[in-house]
């Protein structure tokens, strides 16, 4: 059933792979000039992918070609599919779980897998490779490679093409490139993260107290990344996301979107259009949501309860500070999100500030030890396997092929859940149905990742104001009929 | 006889008429409501056949709605062919002899594909490209297809035509009319659609006819001669002249038929509580500007809704408002608002034309030769928006006001090269 690959995509293939083996046999085999056997796999990789990706696209006019998708084994849930889910799974396993089969080596020297990405690692943050190394660098990679072939694929539509770069500058720059080169030239300093762009709660060990210590004592470093943190938080993302929506971090700067719309792309089909997984989704994505905003705040309560913390900010401070937020919150929401949200959540949101609110007064009435009377140890830990490792990457990547590539970004993203209650409730962003010209033909919801049926917005005139719509624009551009189109300015009728 | 306790309406056909008249009817009434369709027991995207087929979707993405919403919508869906219909004791009688009685009947059957004329029409591997059972049979003939004839210079001509060449299938495109689909589409237009299915790979022959179809000795097809003589090796002709009304099963029935089921504008037939929308409806008295037969999805949806309300008590009238239709020719979009015709009278409309140097877009503006009126658009390879134009042409605006405006009618995607400038430039020079 599959259109036969032609020679010269077959060579390329090939060459990709043998590439891939290449890197993958340091698993078994030490090289000794690691240096020329990571650059001709490298080189390898990218001339397989590349040239794959050209002779898949170029050989014929520029235009939406999803021509068998539906007959590949790989890409339609079959065999292949599977099998890749299992190898991908199997390596964030390792990754997460057990980098010692990597080679990694807490106590001394690395080997294996790890090792050979050495001179990499030395050469730009002057220091051997960790298996997260390793990891930063396929995944830098794979968004590099597979978003040259993902803008070949739709070079006839420019805010593809656009978006695509952009995701490939903030995961090569501000993802790997920068916060590696920063640490060598900070070799003293503690570690504390240097990706600009990863916020709380994507990065949900930001407020913890070790990190939060180490900033502290990062220099001048340390604290420009505490107060953009919290900018980025509290003033960069609400501006930003009112007037263009959640996709300008989703799909335009983060590393998991990146990830998701490159790699990702040939897996987005897959995502379920069911009712029943949209109700699923919306509850497992705010469950998350909350447990890590309670983590945190449970986190910063312990800190604030110890002698390093200081006197400047105390417990009674910090409790005044959340129930403030909560209590706006709540205000927001009866505003705005009576109308829009449905009953369902609005209660929902309201009831779990309002316990949060008489939990934090109860207990900083009595300056008690653990938040929630649960030890926030615990907690973080918890949300570290739970959802930092097992849900984001095991689940979140290993199950690109058989759930789709935004599983994580639509069931566990506490930042998309955020970002979106905010597209929902306060922002410009809309995708604009034309009129009557929906044929209801239903490649806009095939296509889209978010799992959002698009057309039955379409086929009743309706725009499409959803919280969870990261706004790639791929429904818009695969729609045979001109019906979508991503928008912002502002305007009156944006339901 | 199966008998209802209250006043019950049977829909004939569950394409987008049908089921836009149930939905519509659903949400206002309790009646009980039958869809009876022979093709498949839900609704699909019949446009999206096509889709299945090159493998961008599964068939069940081409359903609207998941298979319960019929059940929960208490909307009993039935799998059946309907053979005849007694329209004034009012009950129809399916294939296996079993009858139902209706208080209310909406006929909407659709249309069946017209039928190639020159002998070797009947063989196996001759077939048209319209219901669901036509893309299962392509589906099951794919595996030995090499190459492909299709007959027919219109819209499902140009995708059947798409579908096999995303198969890697050699594909002719037969063509009558000495330019594609050039009784709708402008000279400049159907030029550009030329070029652009040649340049697919796809073999185009205007002016060209079939003369007779060659059977193979497995009983299939195995090659054709045209008008011109010459012979084309093939293993499946596609048949895509146009559509009718599928009305042949009516013919006893006491309703009136034309080429399709007649119907005055309030899609009422000649017996009372029959009706008839969508492709398979004749209006007696179309209005002005306006064919008896819309064989499009976009009448059918308005039909459904229309008769929806007058069956709910609400009579009203099928006024249709400015015509517009769009499609897609291999890579090449194309919407159409209001009237522009093909080879217009010069006392009624003149066109404004602008067509970009080397890219596949294209923009026609028609209006009224003497007050300027603006009368229709037709874009290729430019979104416009629908509701803008709606409006220009209800408030009579002028081509200048138009061309002027052009702007708050865009609709590409963002970051998009804009042809508006240019357009507004070309414009001006021509003013002069």
């Amino acid at each position: 059933m599959v259109n036969k690959k032609s020679l010269s995509q077959n060579t390329a293939l090939l060459l990709g792979f043998l590439g891939l083996l290449l890197w993958s046999s340091s698993f078994w085999i030490e090289y000794q000039n690691k240096t020329l056997m990571l650059s001709i796999g490298f080189l390898m990789m990218s001339i397989g992918v590349i040239g794959y990706s050209y002779s898949l696209y170029f050989t014929s006019l520029a235009g939406i070609r999803n021509n068998g998708v539906w007959f590949s084994s790989l890409v339609s849930r079959s065999i292949w599919g599977w099998l890749l889910g299992l190898v991908l799974t199997g390596f964030y396993v390792l990754l997460y779980f057990y980098p010692e089969f990597l080679g990694y080596n807490e106590a001394g020297k690395s080997s294996g897998l790890v090792a050979f990405f050495d001179p990499l690692s030395v050469l730009l943050n002057g220091k051997p490779a960790t298996q997260w190394f390793l990891y930063g660098t396929v995944y830098t990679l794979a968004i590099i490679l597979f978003g040259i072939k993902f803008i070949f694929k739709y070079r006839n539509n420019r805010y593809q093409v656009f978006r695509t770069i952009s995701v490939i500058f903030f995961q090569l720059g501000f993802a790997f490139l920068i916060p590696e080169i920063l640490s060598k030239l900070n070799q003293d300093l503690p570690y504390f993260s240097k990706d600009l762009k990863n916020m709380w709660p994507l990065n949900y060990y930001f407020f913890e107290d070790w990190h939060f210590n180490n900033m502290l004592n990062g220099g001048n470093l340390g604290l420009f990344i505490l107060i953009f943190g919290l900018l980025m938080m509290f003033v960069i993302s609400p501006i930003l996301t009112y007037f263009f929506g959640k996709r300008w971090y989703c799909s335009w700067v983060c590393g998991c979107g990146g990830l998701a719309e490159t790699a990702g792309d040939p897996f987005r089909q897959l995502s379920s259009k069911k009712i029943s997984v949209w109700k699923f989704e919306r509850w497992m994505i705010h469950v998350v949501l909350v447990f890590i905003f309670i983590t945190t705040i449970a986190v910063i309560w312990t800190y604030l309860g110890s002698e390093t913390s200081g006197e400047t900010l105390t417990r009674k401070y910090f409790a005044n500070v959340i129930i403030g937020f909560l209590i706006l919150l709540i205000l927001v929401i009866l505003v705005w999100g009576r109308k829009e949200l449905n009953k369902d959540a609005v209660n929902t949101i309201i009831s779990i500030a309002t316990i949060l609110i008489f939990v934090i007064i109860w207990q900083s009435k009595w300056n008690q030890e653990n938040l929630m009377f649960v030890d926030s140890y615990s907690l973080r830990k918890w949300y570290g396997f739970g959802v930092g490792a097992a849900f984001s990457g095991v689940l979140g990547v290993g199950f690109y092929p058989i759930l789709g590539s935004r599983v994580w970004c639509r069931f566990g993203c506490p930042m998309a859940a955020i970002l979106g209650l905010q597209q929902r409730l306060l922002s410009r962003f809309r995708i604009t149905t034309n009129g009557g010209q929906c044929i209801s033909c239903g490649n806009c919801s095939s296509y889209c990742e978010m799992g959002i049926d698009v057309r039955s917005y379409a086929q009743n005139e309706e725009n499409i104001v959803r919280s969870s719509c990261v706004g790639c624009g791929i429904c818009a551009t695969v729609c045979p009929r001109g019906v979508l189109k991503l928008e912002n300015v502002s305007s009156k009728n944006r339901y | 006889m199966k008998d209802f306790p209250k006043k019950n309406i049977v829909i004939l056909g569950n394409g987008i008429s049908g089921i836009t008249a149930a939905r519509h009817l659903r949400k206002r009434t309790d009646r009980p409501i039958t869809i009876i369709s022979e093709e498949h027991p839900y609704f699909f995207s019949r446009t999206a056949l096509m889709y299945v087929y090159m493998g961008h979707m599964p068939f069940e993405a081409t359903q609207p709605y998941e298979n319960d919403f019929w059940k929960k919508n208490n909307l009993n869906c039935i799998q059946a062919r309907v053979k005849n219909i007694n329209g004034r004791k009012k009950y129809l009688e399916f294939k296996n002899g079993e009858t139902m009685s209706f208080d209310v009947l909406i006929i909407a059957s659709g249309s069946k594909p017209n039928q190639l004329s020159c002998p070797g029409n009947d063989l196996n591997g001759v077939h048209g490209m319209y219901h669901k059972q036509d893309l299962d049979r392509l589906e099951s003939l794919s595996h030995s297809i090499k190459s492909a004839v299709i007959v027919g210079g219109g819209l499902i001509g140009i995708e059947l035509a798409e579908m096999l060449h995303s198969r890697g299938k050699k594909v002719t495109l037969i063509v009558r009319e000495n330019s594609f689909w050039n009784r709708v589409l402008p000279d400049a237009e159907s030029k550009m659609i030329n070029s652009h299915i040649e340049a697919h790979g796809i073999r185009l022959l205007l002016e060209t006819e079939l003369k007779a179809i060659i059977p193979s000795e497995q009983g299939g097809v195995k090659e054709v001669i045209t008008n011109k003589g010459e012979v084309i090796p093939c293993e499946y002709i596609g048949s895509t002249i146009g559509v009718s009304p599928n009305v042949d099963f009516l013919k006893d029935s006491g309703i009136a038929l034309g080429r399709g089921v007649l119907v005055n504008s309030f899609l009422e037939t000649n017996l009372p509580d029959i009706y008839a929308i969508g492709d398979c409806a004749e209006q007696t008295q179309p209005q002005k500007n306006r064919r008896p037969i819309e064989a499009v999805w976009y009448t059918g949806k308005i039909m459904g809704e229309t008769l929806a309300n007058t069956l709910c008590g609400k009579r009203k009238e099928y006024l249709p408002n400015h015509w517009f239709n769009s499609a897609k020719f291999f890579d090449i979009e194309y919407q159409t608002y209001g009237r522009v015709e093909a080879d217009p009278d010069p006392k009624e409309q003149k066109q404004f034309y602008w067509q970009h140097q080397n890219k596949n877009q294209l923009l026609r503006l028609s209006y009224h030769p003497e007050t300027e009126i603006l009368q229709g658009v037709n874009v290729m390879g430019i979104r416009m928006r629908h509701k803008i134009f709606e409006q220009w042409l209800d408030q009579n605006k002028t081509l200048e006001e138009v061309v002027d405006r052009l702007q708050e009618a865009y609709f590409d995607p963002e970051f998009s090269k804009n042809p508006i400038a240019k357009i507004k430039a070309d414009f001006a020079i021509i003013k002069q």
